[in-house]
């Protein structure tokens, strides 16, 4: 199966271990991955902050480096939500086959266990474009429960926005500090050495909050606890 | 009701207030995590609720689609069952039309029924220019009347205060209105509940004229209907001479049996109720009372002509997005500025008003975009859909020059994966420099956020260096 890597720009730029994880973890599981250099953002910062003319050739770009792929994977619910759910509001045709990475993993890999070892307590944040406009459901969660070695502890008010919003976390930083301190709180109250979401977006702004307050509890993408093993651990 | 929203600041700033408020924090977490729950509960026992859902969005779809027929048809079935029609263009004129018929009776007092579009228009503070008194009657409109506060919800607008501030409000001004408190009230809810039935008793019996607005107005037989949970807007319909109801041109079904969709969507919706307590309906005047309906425009004709926006007139004001919603939940509803707080508040009050003000501009970026509202709202407004419109006129309109200008520099970066690379690689090499504080309105962020060092070496310089070996 030939499959494009999306690895987004915040991946890209800000979190490449993300991206590198999610190739060795489908290369374990038989893909061949490639990554279409051509590719840069989504437009989503743009769309959703109001400034459609500049997200427009962002979008016509993805247009065109994704297409003719079995599959597109992308690394972060948010962005494959404006892909699949706001380029037609853009007049823009999404390419075909673009999935979140659990989506991809479960509904076209068709894998819960992908062999992986992390032996540590993790809690999962479903981020709101994943669990709401995606629907990727418990997709993460069966991933995670089949990781060996993992605990995998149920986080409070989980379906709850984390605050973070894209240009929201500047433009209302008071109410997106507000969001974001109770769901560090409901974070500590599970005791997890880590919080997992398939979204590194919202993980910046919980992960920068819990590093700022010295919470002690790391973030880590869905990819980079899947692509861990005992011989590679993360 | 002396206080008003004119004048109000932008969002973000009078929402920075309000989270930094304990009780108000305490007050909305509970009362919106307990109706929510109720709701969801409501809901999940309703095994068609997604085919009601599509029901009522359709009919209202089809009620917008031939708005101009269904109203005519309003018309003629009112006037047909003896009541009189009365059209409003805007605020001011359904202030001027509810003022000469309050005049006409010669009455300098009256009661109301808990109403959005009263409130919306401001007629209790028009009234009052001219001698004329309005009493609420819904409890909890009764509480901000007297707190000489703002609703901040739709469904309870006391939604702010506690029961102990909900006795001292009593305690304090019902003897300016009418009965006092009783000296020894306590902030027991029963007692609460029946100090302001003692209050409120006294209106009922001797007003002559009785304001409501109504959640639904029938096409087809001319029909308004209220739903309430206490009974007191019974009072207000059926107790004086004369009844003016004023209604919002979209609140039209077109006929009876549509009744039946938004009947069950509209109390489970709202406050988690598989019917709520009292639902009062007439036909025009009944005998011994004259009834006036001034059918309100104030802006609706104008959302109807946007393709994207006219979604928001399908709204029922049941409330459950602002009960979902984690941005009113801690911002409150009184930093959203208008009688409509919340989601649906943040897309139906800059399309009624424009953007004119700050803080009209500020609302459409209320909003995290998490779409909670959206999977609650009985007629599936997609409300994130309309904030992005929104945001996209705000934009257009050029009124963040400094913002256009950064979103242009970031445009053209990632436009050319040339230069994103040679910027992240300017970025990874002076990694070391990365400040703990951010300038401007970055500042914004690490505020309460420490930032992310750049790696020292990008995706995709990374997969480019793999593609060597």
């Amino acid at each position: 199966m030939r499959v494009a890597l999306f690895v987004t720009c915040v991946n890209d730029t800000l979190f490449p271990g993300t991206g590198r994880a999610t190739v060795r973890l489908l290369e374990r599981l038989g893909c061949t991955v490639e990554f279409p250099e051509a590719q840069t953002c989504c437009g989503q910062m743009h769309f959703n902050t109001g400034y459609r003319e500049d997200a427009m050739p962002l979008a016509l770009r993805v247009g065109e480096v994704f297409s003719g792929y079995d599959a597109v994977v992308m690394p972060s619910g948010s962005c494959a939500a404006m892909v699949r759910e706001w380029y037609p509001a853009l007049g823009v045709e999404p390419p075909s086959g673009v999935y979140e990475l659990s989506e991809f993993l479960v509904d076209v890999l068709k894998v819960e266990d992908v062999g992986a070892y992390f032996p540590h307590s993790v809690t999962y944040h479903p981020t709101c474009h994943s669990l709401r406009s995606l629907r990727v459901e418990d997709r993460p969660s069966k991933l995670l429960s089949a990781v060996r070695g993992l605990t995998l502890l149920p986080l409070g008010g989980a379906d709850e926005c984390c605050g973070f919003g894209g240009t929201f976390s500047l433009k209302n930083p008071a109410v997106s500090a507000a969001m974001c301190t109770d769901k560090v709180r409901h974070v500590l109250d599970t005791g997890a050495e880590v919080l997992c979401a398939v979204d590194n977006s919202c993980l910046v702004h919980i992960g920068g909050t819990m590093r700022r307050e010295r919470a002690g509890v790391r973030v880590m993408h869905l990819a980079q606890i899947l692509a861990s093993t005992e011989g590679n651990p993360a | 009701m002396s206080s008003t929203f004119v004048g109000m600041p932008s969002f973000p700033k009078a929402a920075s207030r309000a989270v930094g408020n304990a009780q108000l924090r305490h007050n909305l977490h509970k009362a919106t995590h307990t109706i929510r729950d109720k709701r969801a509960a409501a809901v999940a026992e309703q095994p068609d609720w997604d085919d009601l859902r599509a029901a009522g969005a359709a009919l209202k779809n089809r009620v917008l689609r031939h708005l101009d027929l269904y109203l005519e048809q309003l018309e003629e079935a009112v006037q047909r069952a003896g009541g009189h029609v009365h059209w409003a263009a805007d605020a001011a004129e359904a202030n001027r039309i509810v003022l000469s018929l309050v005049r006409a009776t010669g009455e300098t007092e009256v009661v109301k029924v808990k109403s959005m579009a009263t409130q919306e228009i401001g007629l209790n503070e028009a009234l009052a220019e001219e001698g004329i008194t309005a009493y609420e009657t819904d409890l909890a409109e009764l509480i901000v009347q007297l707190g000489d506060d703002l609703p901040s919800h739709i469904l309870v607008p006391a939604i702010h205060r506690n029961r102990a501030e909900i006795r001292e409000i009593f305690q304090r001004a019902m003897a300016s209105w009418g009965r006092p408190a009783p000296a020894d009230l306590t902030d027991d809810p029963r007692a609460l509940a029946e100090a302001a039935r003692l209050h409120l008793r006294e209106r009922f019996l001797s007003a002559k004229v009785g304001i409501s607005g109504a959640n639904f107005a029938v096409a087809e037989t001319g029909t308004l209907v209220v739903l309430e949970s206490e009974g007191n807007g019974r009072m207000c319909l059926t107790l004086p001479e004369t009844l003016i109801s004023v209604v919002g041109i979209e609140k039209l079904v077109p006929t009876w049996q549509d009744l039946e969709v938004f009947m069950q969507l509209l109390p489970r919706s709202s406050t988690g109720e598989r019917m709520n307590p009292y639902t009062s309906m007439w036909t025009g005047a009944t005998e011994g009372q004259e009834f006036h309906l001034v059918l309100l425009d104030n802006g609706r004709t104008k959302v109807l002509a946007d393709t994207v926006g006219r979604q928001a007139l399908r709204c029922i004001r049941c409330s459950a997005c602002l009960n979902v919603c984690p941005v009113y939940e801690r911002a409150g509803g009184h930093a959203y500025g208008s009688v409509y707080p919340g989601p649906i508040g943040a897309i139906l009050t800059p399309q009624l008003r424009g953007f004119g003000s700050e803080l009209d501009e500020s609302l459409p970026y209320a909003s995290t975009l998490c779409g909670a509202c959206y999977d609650v709202c009985p007629v599936a407004i997609n409300i994130p859909e309309v904030l992005l419109d929104l945001r996209a006129k705000v934009a257009a309109s050029g009124a963040h020059k400094g913002e256009k200008l950064a979103m242009a520099a970031a445009r053209r970066v990632l436009s050319s994966p040339g230069l994103l690379g040679a910027s992240q690689r300017t970025a990874g090499r002076f990694r070391k420099l990365t400040p703990r504080r951010l300038p401007g309105p970055l500042s914004a962020w690490t505020d309460t956020r420490d930032i992310p060092a750049p790696p020292p070496q990008s995706f995709r310089d990374w997969w480019a260096s793999r593609e060597e070996k």
